[in-house]
């Protein structure tokens, strides 16, 4: 045959040297390579950042053709843009040397002032010096559990949790030992249960993570006679807590429950954000910490980032003191609201066989799919049907929960949500026709989070 | 060569496959790599708006770095065809027949070509026959160790590497998930290799081959996390083995009406034989993906590479 290896007859560019391709001793092809050259030197820790199949698998979800339950982004669309445009112009005009300077670690102090007026809404009492200023409620949870977790330590949460804190403590090296929550939240028994079964084995637990309100990915709120029992018990077991309330205020009846830190100052870490209320674009969040904690937190954000952004922060602070940000918030509520009525009324009428929780305020539902199915082996055949939802598997530690997926109706319009609905009733019957056949049991171990990159809408 | 206006080029990257993210990481390499070779390179996804952007464009040449689906079976190249636009590669004759793995493989095995032993299975059949029994004759017939994959896709997702009867159950409905239609074949066990072709004017050429070596099977993450697969270029066989292989890749390609570029997936046993597993029209071009590798490993710089490969469509 004329065309072999090393025929380059005519070629316009550089010829294949022909030494490389007919035959060189086995030998000098010894040195293989791995593509990175630095792969020996990454921390033991990073070698759990992987690329997953199913997030690659989520890069079609910002597609129009796609209805995408799957991601958590606010819907904006509602947002004064002119409005916020001359503010954000107003800032840099009569600010700018401020608002583009570096600025304090801990945060400006006008807007930690006007933080603690926001958590009121919530019951809490919080001086501005307690407040620390991050880059989103993200930064905050990267920051407490850098300040309080040491390789092999334990945090205890909610089971589903929060797949970004369960990625930062995984980060850290922590593990995370989950606990049932109810449709009224983590089930004080059973929290008191594990606290007291890991003191017995020994183990260090530094932090109970808890989302109490609109639970993400759980849709459910910690019952208000239930917070005082999980303080009690916290406190009994030495456990600092650590409240993640993203969603508090976003109640789709307007009752805001009082948050865990309301009740409780020096047990209990508090991280709130403008991202849901607000924008996310700003990446404005904080921490509440008692003193000597918000000292370390302070110190451990400098090292990090110096301080946040004083830009965002001055227009976030521009946008409380002259915008009317509650009749924001109210906006923002009938419009979830809205969409969670499509959402289960969707539900109801194409997945009856499937169970999910109804939340009262919040972004997404947790949906438990008919008996046998795996929301992970079901993703391939849902981008095919052009919509997208997260697998359970993304929620739990140990990369179990793949008889449940989350739904988030945050994003798309009531008309689009009943349609992905539709379309994925098509996909669990699907699915369900070929586990029947093949009578699979799914029980594949897999500890990967797998999550669409922040900007899924 | 000529020294015309530099050629004006569409790159389609992204569509609606299971591949959408393998496809955009190989659009940004190529197009990248043009323009570093002094090419106008516009990158465009495949969507509504791809049609009238094109009429606007009026590039001199669309290459397709599509995968999967629509991108890879020739639909999207009919397509461009009609609307009068050049495409880089293979036509969607081609294309077709190297998008559905089992064709391939018969016209390859047609072809003097060694391939595994298969069957193709589509869903239905499991229904109408009882999913057991189809399982028990399936491994009666063919035997242990067995690879389990969508008869058309790639990026090896859906597939499985089945050592044991009990784990088929899985491996079928993991298959399904991707397409309605299985392809079970003999696990050839061996030295995998993959061989690129490319065709800068004067007919198939093969580059040298990659050997893969996993700590496990070669699937997504193994492909696209650097790290845990090690490659060697060229592939660490005999020089009569590699030469064998390179003519099964430049065979294949010829048989299966290729042009311009393709890549080959082989298992060379262990007396030195080359079999076929399965070909790629449109094969990836991200950091981590082979016939990049190959190229650089026969001396070539990837800018000069892909700008001869355009003009040498454009000469055609």
């Amino acid at each position: 045959m004329r065309e072999v290896a090393c025929d380059t007859d005519g070629m316009t560019t550089p010829p294949v040297p022909a030494r490389q391709t007919s035959g060189q001793p086995p030998t000098s092809a010894a040195a293989g390579t791995r593509l990175d050259p630095w792969f020996g030197a990454y921390a033991e820790r990073t070698h759990g950042m992987r690329a997953s199949e199913i997030r690659a698998l989520f890069a079609v979800a910002n597609r129009p053709e796609v209805v995408s339950l799957a991601g958590g982004m606010p819907f904006l669309a509602g947002l004064p843009l002119e409005q916020l445009s001359e503010l954000a112009q107003r800032v840099v005009a009569t600010q700018g040397l401020v608002a583009l300077q570096y600025g304090s670690g801990q945060g400006d102090e006008t807007l930690r002032e006007q933080i603690c007026e926001v958590m009121r809404l919530e019951h809490i009492e919080a001086h501005p010096d307690d407040v620390v200023v991050t880059t989103g409620s993200q930064q905050a949870l990267d920051l407490v559990t850098r300040v309080f977790v040491d390789p092999g330590d334990v945090v205890v949460a909610e089971a589903p949790s929060y797949v970004g804190a369960l990625g930062v403590f995984r980060a850290y090296q922590a593990e995370v030992v989950h606990v049932t929550m109810d449709e009224h939240g983590i089930v004080p028994e059973l929290l008191d249960e594990t606290l007291t079964r890991l003191a017995a084995q020994g183990r260090r637990v530094k932090l109970l993570y808890l989302v109490p309100n609109f639970h993400n990915p759980g849709g459910v709120s910690l019952a208000l006679e239930r917070r005082p029992r999980v303080l009690e018990i916290a406190r009994r077991h030495r456990v600092l807590v650590l409240e993640d309330n993203p969603y508090g205020l976003l109640s789709f009846d307007g009752d805001v429950l009082p948050a865990l830190r309301s009740m409780d100052d020096e047990g209990v870490i508090y991280l709130g954000s403008f991202s849901k209320t607000f924008a996310p674009g700003y990446r404005v969040g904080w921490a509440v910490a008692p003193h000597a904690v918000r000292e370390k937190l302070v110190l451990a954000s400098e090292s990090a980032i110096l301080c946040p952004s004083n830009a965002s922060q001055l227009a976030i602070s521009a946008y409380l003191r002259t915008c009317d940000w509650k009749g924001q918030i109210k906006v923002y509520r009938e419009q979830y609201r809205e969409r969670r009525d499509a959402t289960v009324s969707a539900l109801a009428e194409y997945l009856p066989e499937a169970s999910w929780t109804v939340p009262t305020g919040g972004f997404y539902t947790w949906v438990k799919l008919p008996e046998g199915l795996d929301a992970r082996d079901m993703l391939p055949r849902a981008v095919t049907a052009r919509v997208a939802y997260v697998p359970g598997t993304a929620f739990y530690f140990d990369g179990s929960g793949a008889d449940h997926m989350r739904l988030s109706y945050c994003y798309p319009t009531p008309e689009r949500i009943r349609e992905g609905v539709r379309r994925l009733a098509g996909v669990v019957a699907g699915e369900a026709e070929l586990v029947e056949l093949f009578g699979t049991a799914h029980d594949r171990p897999d500890d990967e989070v797998q999550v669409p990159s922040p900007d899924a809408s | 060569m000529s020294h015309a206006p530099s050629p004006r080029l569409v790159v389609l990257a992204g569509g609606l496959s299971h591949e959408r993210d393998v496809s955009l990481r190989s659009g940004r390499r190529v197009a990248e790599a043009l323009r570093t070779a002094g090419l106008e390179v516009t990158v465009l996804d495949v969507d509504q708006r791809l049609l009238p952007t094109l009429d606007e464009l009026t590039p001199d040449l669309v290459w397709p770095l599509l995968h999967g689906a629509s991108g890879e079976d020739g639909s999207v190249r009919d397509v461009l065809a009609l609307a009068g636009h050049r495409v880089l590669g293979t036509g969607p004759q081609g294309s077709r027949v190297a998008w559905s793995k089992p064709v391939a493989k018969t016209v390859v095995q047609r072809a003097g070509i060694r391939t595994p032993a298969f069957v193709t299975l589509p869903q239905s059949l499991f229904r109408e026959l009882g999913a057991g029994q189809v399982l028990e004759a399936l491994v009666r017939r063919l035997g242990l160790p067995l690879v389990v994959k969508p008869s058309k896709g790639g990026s090896a997702l859906g597939v499985n590497l089945v050592t044991d009867t009990t784990a088929l159950p899985h491996a079928m409905v993991d298959c399904f998930s991707y397409s309605d239609t299985a392809l079970v074949e003999q696990a050839v066990q061996g030295t995998e290799i993959a061989v690129s072709v490319v065709d800068t004017g004067d007919g198939p050429v093969a580059l040298p081959p990659v050997e893969i070596v996993t700590d496990g099977p070669y699937d997504y993450d193994a492909r696209y996390n650097p790290g845990r697969t090690e490659y060697f270029t060229p592939a660490r066989l005999d020089p009569d083995v590699v030469a064998r292989a390179c003519e099964v890749a430049v065979a294949a390609h010829r048989e299966l009406g290729l042009a311009r570029l393709s890549r080959t997936d082989l298992v060379v046993d262990a007396d030195g034989t080359p079999w076929f597993l399965e070909v790629n029209v449109a094969p990836g071009m991200t950091e981590t993906s082979l016939l990049p590798q190959s190229a650089e490993a026969a001396g070539y710089e990837l800018p000069a590479l892909y700008r001869a490969l355009v003009e040498a469509e454009l000469r055609d």
